[in-house]
């Protein structure tokens, strides 16, 4: 423990850009899976199969690999060559967390009971009018468990730009493990805790966003 | 289609839609081939870039060392976490707190903490030198953090089997033990084994993390042709492929599992499942999640 103690600014450097790569990736992936979502639930046939595609596609394609097009391939054709490492490792984590966030909203927006809309429409509200009163509100109240599920697994997905060279938590536990050997426990066990406290907080977050906008079914 | 969202068009939306499908797909069709042009302008669509895709022993190389150690990956670590899930999402669910509760710091740990720092630890813990090498690691990681998802799959199955079952096994006089292996994990397994097959995608997906502990598989193949040839790009793709053909593979399996044994029922949703949430263990016919 002595030793993490003693490199605790590494530590806080590297969690630091973990959260960055968490928060700037969540944005980023909230807004093109929402597009997605839309797409996917939305009247134009073409766009519905291609968003249906892109989650297919990225979701069978191992974060990994994503990450290979990202930082490798990309090069080859003169794209990114500028951009800097986290900016890279927020495209890809956005890229592939997106298609989870579009079947999130999804589901969302399937889970408000047909009948809901129809009364609306019965009672002579306009499409935009029942989307707003009706509709919306109650997928944004259900999107919200799934919503953290995804987030959740991105905040734990960060870990694979350690591979691609950033220097974030499992990075830095992979260089204090490689220089410290004898302390390897009780490195893991403190990065561990790291991940843990991000984890939980989300997890409450949704929590109390889930109790605040509860209302009786 | 009906949707919540919008009425059934009638003949004027219809044809404003077709004039939207019309308008997206060349968009579309124009970022495809912008794309190709990109690769063309920088040889990307050359012959040799391709070229060792097309040669017999590194398409075996792809796929016996390659797709075939990380399937052998994929499949151990999942039997491995069938076997974990059990113990643990049994132990969540035991009226004995000195057993539910370290079942339950167990599972949660595991679920919050990234296979990757797991993967790591595991190796410089038993993995170097002499040690279990970086299969292994790969294996026993994925192990714990799949094992810890089923054991919640396995809890939310045995939970799904209905009340009736366990109060008529015990109203007949059958022990504890008795009801949980003969009435109620018999009718769980059923419902829990797409999910059970659904895992495998993800474990299928994580074998990948293993290059950053140099462990074999399709991706350290990958990287080994790319090493040698410089065709990044293609590489990233032949990769891509592959997984996707297999998880595909995976998933239609699953759904097969899923009609013939669950029938209309709703799968057990494993992503939510995955997710680290807070919550205490729970009696057996306490609240589900």
């Amino acid at each position: 423990m002595q030793y993490v103690l003693d490199n605790l600014d590494l530590v806080l450097k590297a969690f630091w850009v973990t959260i960055q790569l968490l928060v700037l990736s969540a944005l980023a992936s909230l807004a093109l899976g929402t597009l997605l979502g839309a797409m996917r639930v939305g009247p134009v046939a073409v766009l519905r199969r291609f968003a249906a595609l892109y989650v297919t596609i990225v979701r069978n394609t191992p974060l990994l690999v994503v990450f290979i097009f990202i930082f490798n391939a990309a090069l080859d054709v003169r794209w990114l060559t500028q951009v800097p490492f986290l900016v890279k490792g927020v495209i890809a984590l956005s890229i592939y967390t997106a298609a989870f966030v579009c079947e999130a909203v999804r589901s969302g927006i399937n889970s408000v009971p047909v009948g809901q809309a129809e009364a609306s429409r019965a009672i002579g509200m306009t499409f935009a009018g029942s989307m707003r009163h009706v509709v919306l509100p109650q997928s944004f109240r259900a999107v919200v468990p799934p919503l953290a599920s995804v987030f959740i697994a991105l905040a734990k997905n960060t870990s694979v730009a350690a591979v691609f060279g950033l220097t974030e938590a499992t990075g830095r536990m992979r260089g204090f493990t490689n220089d410290q050997a004898d302390d390897r426990t009780a490195i893991f066990v403190a990065f561990a805790l790291g991940y843990i406290v991000i984890v939980e907080v989300i997890s409450a977050g949704a929590f109390g966003l889930e109790r605040r906008w509860k209302v009786a079914r | 289609m009906s949707s919540v969202l919008y009425d059934h068009p009638g003949p004027r939306t219809r044809a404003r839609h077709r004039l939207y499908s019309l308008a997206a797909a060349l968009i579309l069709l124009l970022l495809a081939a912008g794309l190709l042009w990109r690769m063309w302008e920088y040889d990307q669509l050359a012959y040799e870039e391709w070229e060792p895709f097309l040669t017999p022993a590194y398409i075996e190389a792809l796929l016996v060392d390659g797709l075939w150690r990380t399937v052998q990956m994929a499949l151990l670590s999942v039997s491995f976490a069938v076997v974990f899930g059990l113990v643990f999402g049994v132990g969540k669910l035991s009226n004995h707190a000195w057993i539910s509760w370290p079942s339950w710091l167990v599972v949660e740990f595991f679920r919050a903490v990234p296979v990757l720092l797991l993967m790591v630890f595991i190796f410089f813990l038993v993995g170097v030198g002499g040690g279990i090498g970086s299969y292994w690691s790969v294996v026993f990681a994925l192990t714990l953090y799949n094992g810890s998802v089923l054991a919640e799959v396995f809890r939310a199955g045995i939970n799904a089997v209905p009340t009736g079952q366990a109060e008529a096994a015990y109203a007949i006089g059958m022990r504890k033990t008795q009801v949980m292996t003969l009435v109620l994990l018999p009718q769980a397994v059923k419902i829990m084994l797409p999910a059970i097959i659904s895992q495998m995608v993800v474990a299928l997906k994580d074998t990948s993390l293993g290059v950053y502990i140099l462990a074999p598989g399709l991706t350290r193949v990958g990287e080994q042709i790319e090493d040698e040839f410089g065709n990044t790009v293609q590489t990233a793709v032949v990769l891509a492929l592959l997984y996707i053909v297999t998880n595909l593979v995976l998933t239609w399996l699953a759904t097969l599992a899923q009609r013939r044994l669950v029938g209309e029922r709703k799968p057990i949703d494993v992503d939510a499942l995955a997710s680290a949430q807070v919550m205490g263990p729970t009696g057996r016919h306490g609240e589900q999640g």
